[in-house]
């Protein structure tokens, strides 16, 4: 179990206090007082720590077993799977009704799904995995399913019954999806039959869920090449009369960690499957999930941030060296204090950035649109960055022991270590916000959230006019050569996530100074400087061009 | 048939608990709360007996401050029907407890109330018993197996030498142990709907009961610490050491 850490209470107090989820909800017309949504956060931390965190050792050293196309998860996992269904939780975020049809979600916040799932997934990330990329797959038939699919998959999906596994990665088309080579042909009745190898398929095949629905691209015979010629096409691992259909497992990797999230080699041979959204639009529906995709990512890196924290925190508690516990030792006491000034910071920002989007879909808010979409590269490469530095240092709190399996360190640094790189690598997200969110509005978005964010702290301030010289130095790079703005990207981007991270401490602190003051002012004081530094890489892209070409 | 379940706002089992500077009690202020969980297996049998048809509605009741609704809310989410909030800011005794509980009883009419032996702030380990004495009711502490046939309660007690198994007219009083079941985890659908269900705030006077303290706490400290154990060379030594240090020879 995990340690009572103030999590779920800074979640709670972030969602009441800081983003406003109170007033937000009111204004949709579907009121959450800060009762109801402390008691759903304090229930789901409870199934989290008591139910999913007590294995997860357990269930990194058993890891999912390949045997015969079959998948065997950890032990205990089928049980647990059971536990989430009957929790209801996968129901929290999709809607009551799509098309008119029941399909017996909650319609609650995705910020408030964002909090659960962070939880979730500092308890046993390989665990979360299979209900996070359900929830994508929900998300995505929410927007794109008929009406006849939309009523056949979606319940059971809620339900957590059935699972969604998201199949978009080949062999040869990582990043560059334009590359995929899976085909889909028609069967004459409306059907079509798919046929690939996909790779990296999270949850692909498991134990745990009575069906699959596999969301697959692929591309029809008329199609044009490249990102254009792609199709999105749906196929249930049992058919509806109970056959088989024709996907199969062909093995699973061997990882650094989440060792328990099985991820599929899988094989279509003329899979039956129909297709969901308009025919060469596959990659377009896909991405419109993919900003609450890679915000579930980011999220992923406080949780292991979190995970972290509450292993180092007990440990520094108790370790006792040269007669007083380490974690009153200053250097130890500032490894703690960067972490949970990071950790903090980061969940407030995913939670503003999941904010946006409940504003944007639930009010029609355009400007909550756009910050939503300016946020969503930032909470995903920050966060998770932030994520294995704060694994790394939890290990160095423990010391020589933070090395050894048995304290579960050094499992979060293996379970960690994925989420730069998957759903986009941090790489990509850095050209994200660099060449699409700041390029096509030329910064608007970006100076729109620079001016709100000031008058709250001068340190800031001053750190917000660094970030706007950068911001005005990366359009201008851009304008210039592309190249040389995706060479300052990344830093910029960092840069970007420490004065945001600046900014959600110093509002915490405005909401309750007893209770953040502190941590704020650390913040402020000892990690904002980063920024800074951050904003002069970031203009040096060009050199970095002209030195690396040399 | 009605059951009522009481349930009490406590320091949450995880918490490490504190004695304040002042010594007049534990510390509360910014501490997590819980229901205490000895109730939510009490909760949790009350929701069995739904299930199998046995009872037909569950009242859950808490007495204290105006925060303890969100224990209430619990036993709502976990299948409770409707919550009574018997607000009082000062302290509560055990009697001062069964005598409210006695007159919940008078005005909601329960054949049986099931309580937890004991809440894990004070370990008391009264209110049932004497919630029982001041109604005239049979009681059935401790209880790790519960069965309602017939209008009895079978009830098997956990007791220092086993297991004692004791039949009860209805109605009447059962306090729970560890082993009675394990309590449900709320489902969200359940929580979502525990927001609809009624809650009734009441003050002691209400109800005719008068709850100030019929004790005086004089001090309340932490249990002195452990101290570290000493090798010793030999028997003489040790039979020094224990006729003069520790003087118990």
């Amino acid at each position: 179990m995990i340690p009572a850490t103030t999590a779920a209470e800074d979640l709670a107090f972030g969602l009441i206090h800081v983003v406003g989820l109170p007033a937000l909800t009111e204004a949709a017309g579907a009121p959450l007082s800060p009762d109801d949504i402390a008691a759903i956060v304090a229930e789901a931390d409870r199934f989290a720590r008591e139910k999913v965190a007590p294995g997860w050792q357990e269930a990194d050293r058993h890891g999912a077993v390949y045997e015969n196309g079959a998948v065997r998860t950890p032990p205990h996992y089928p049980a647990l799977y059971r536990d989430w269904i009957a929790g209801g939780w996968q129901s929290l975020p999709a809607p009551a009704a799509v098309h008119g049809v029941a399909v017996g979600g909650q319609g609650l916040p995705g910020a408030l799904w964002n909090a659960v799932q962070e939880l979730v997934l500092a308890a046993d990330t390989s665990f979360a995995l299979g209900p996070l990329l359900t929830a994508g797959a929900i998300d995505l038939l929410c927007h794109h399913a008929t009406p006849r699919q939309a009523a056949a998959w979606l319940p059971p999906m809620i339900a957590a019954r059935w699972s969604g596994a998201m199949c978009l990665t080949e062999p040869q088309a990582g990043s560059d999806l334009g590359a995929l080579r899976a085909r889909a042909v028609t069967r004459g009745d409306g059907s079509y039959a798919v046929t690939g190898q996909k790779i990296f398929i999270t949850w692909g095949e498991q134990d745990c869920s009575e069906n699959t629905l596999y969301l697959v691209l692929a591309r029809l015979p008329d199609a044009p090449a490249g990102t254009r010629g792609i199709s999105l096409f749906g196929a249930p691992k049992f058919l509806p009369d109970g056959r088989r259909n024709g996907i199969r497992c062909g093995g699973i990797e061997r990882k650094m960690g989440i060792h328990a999230s099985p991820t599929c080699v899988m094989l279509f041979e003329e899979a039956e499957a129909e297709l969901v959204g308009e025919p060469h639009r596959g990659l377009a529906a896909m991405f419109a999930m993919m900003n609450n995709a890679r915000l579930a990512v980011g999220v992923q890196g406080v949780a292991h941030g979190a995970r972290a924290l509450a292993l180092a925190e007990a440990y520094a508690a108790q370790r006792v060296q040269f007669g007083v516990p380490i974690a009153r030792m200053p250097d130890v006491a500032r490894m703690l204090a960067e972490m949970r000034a990071t950790t903090l910071a980061g969940r407030l920002l995913a939670l503003e950035a999941s904010a946006a989007g409940d504003r944007a879909r639930l009010l029609g808010d355009a400007a909550a649109a756009a910050r939503l979409a300016l946020l969503t590269p930032v909470v995903k490469a920050w966060c998770t960055e932030r994520g294995v530095e704060n694994a790394s240092l939890g290990i160095q709190v423990h010391g020589g022991m933070g090395f050894v399996e048995d304290t579960g360190a050094a499992q979060v640094l293996r379970d960690a270590r994925i989420a730069p790189i998957y759903e986009g690598t941090n790489g990509i997200q850095a050209i994200d916000l660099v060449s699409r969110k700041l390029a096509r509005d030329e910064g608007a978005a970006m100076r729109a959230l620079l001016a709100e964010a000031r008058g709250l702290d001068a340190r800031l301030d001053a750190a917000l006019d660094g970030l706007a010289r950068a911001t005005e130095a990366m359009l201008a790079a851009q304008a210039r050569d592309a190249n040389e703005a995706q060479a300052g990207a990344a830093a910029y981007l960092d840069a970007a996530g420490w004065v945001l991270g600046g900014w959600m401490l110093a509002r915490a602190r405005a909401a309750d100074a007893a209770r953040y003051g502190a941590l704020a002012e650390f913040y402020l004081r000892r990690l904002l400087p980063r920024a800074a530094a951050r904003c002069a890489e970031a203009e040096e892209g060009r050199a970095v061009l002209a030195l690396l070409a040399g | 048939m009605k059951l009522l379940v009481p349930v009490k706002r406590v320091v949450d089992y995880n918490v490490k608990v504190r004695v304040k500077s002042d010594g007049t009690g534990v510390e509360t202020a910014n501490v997590k709360m819980s229901m205490n969980p000895f109730d939510e297996i009490a909760v949790e049998e009350a929701v069995r007996l739904k299930e199998k048809g046995v009872a037909s509605e569950i009242v859950a009741v808490s007495i204290g401050v105006a925060a303890a609704a969100e224990q209430i809310r619990t036993a709502l989410a976990m299948g409770a029907d409707r919550g009574i909030l018997v607000e009082h800011d000062g302290a509560l005794e055990p009697l001062a407890v069964a005598k409210i509980l006695k007159a919940v009883v008078a005005k909601e009419q329960p054949q049986l109330v099931i309580l937890g032996k004991q809440a894990i702030d004070d370990d008391m380990n009264a209110t049932g018993q004497m919630l029982a004495a001041l109604l005239g009711w049979p009681q059935g502490t401790f209880a790790s197996r519960l069965e309602i046939a017939d209008g009895k309660a079978t009830v098997t007690r956990e007791v220092d030498g086993g297991l004692e198994t004791v039949e009860l007219r209805l109605p009447a009083i059962v306090t729970t142990d560890l082993r009675l079941n394990e309590p449900r985890y709320a489902s969200l659908p359940n929580i979502m709907k525990a927001r609809k269900k009624p809650i009734e705030t009441l003050k002691p006077a209400d109800l005719g009961v008068d709850p100030s303290p019929r004790l005086t706490v004089l001090k309340v400290e932490e249990p002195p610490k452990r101290q570290a154990g000493k090798k010793v060379a030999s028997v003489q030594e040790l039979v020094d050491k224990l006729r003069n240090e520790a003087k118990v020879i």
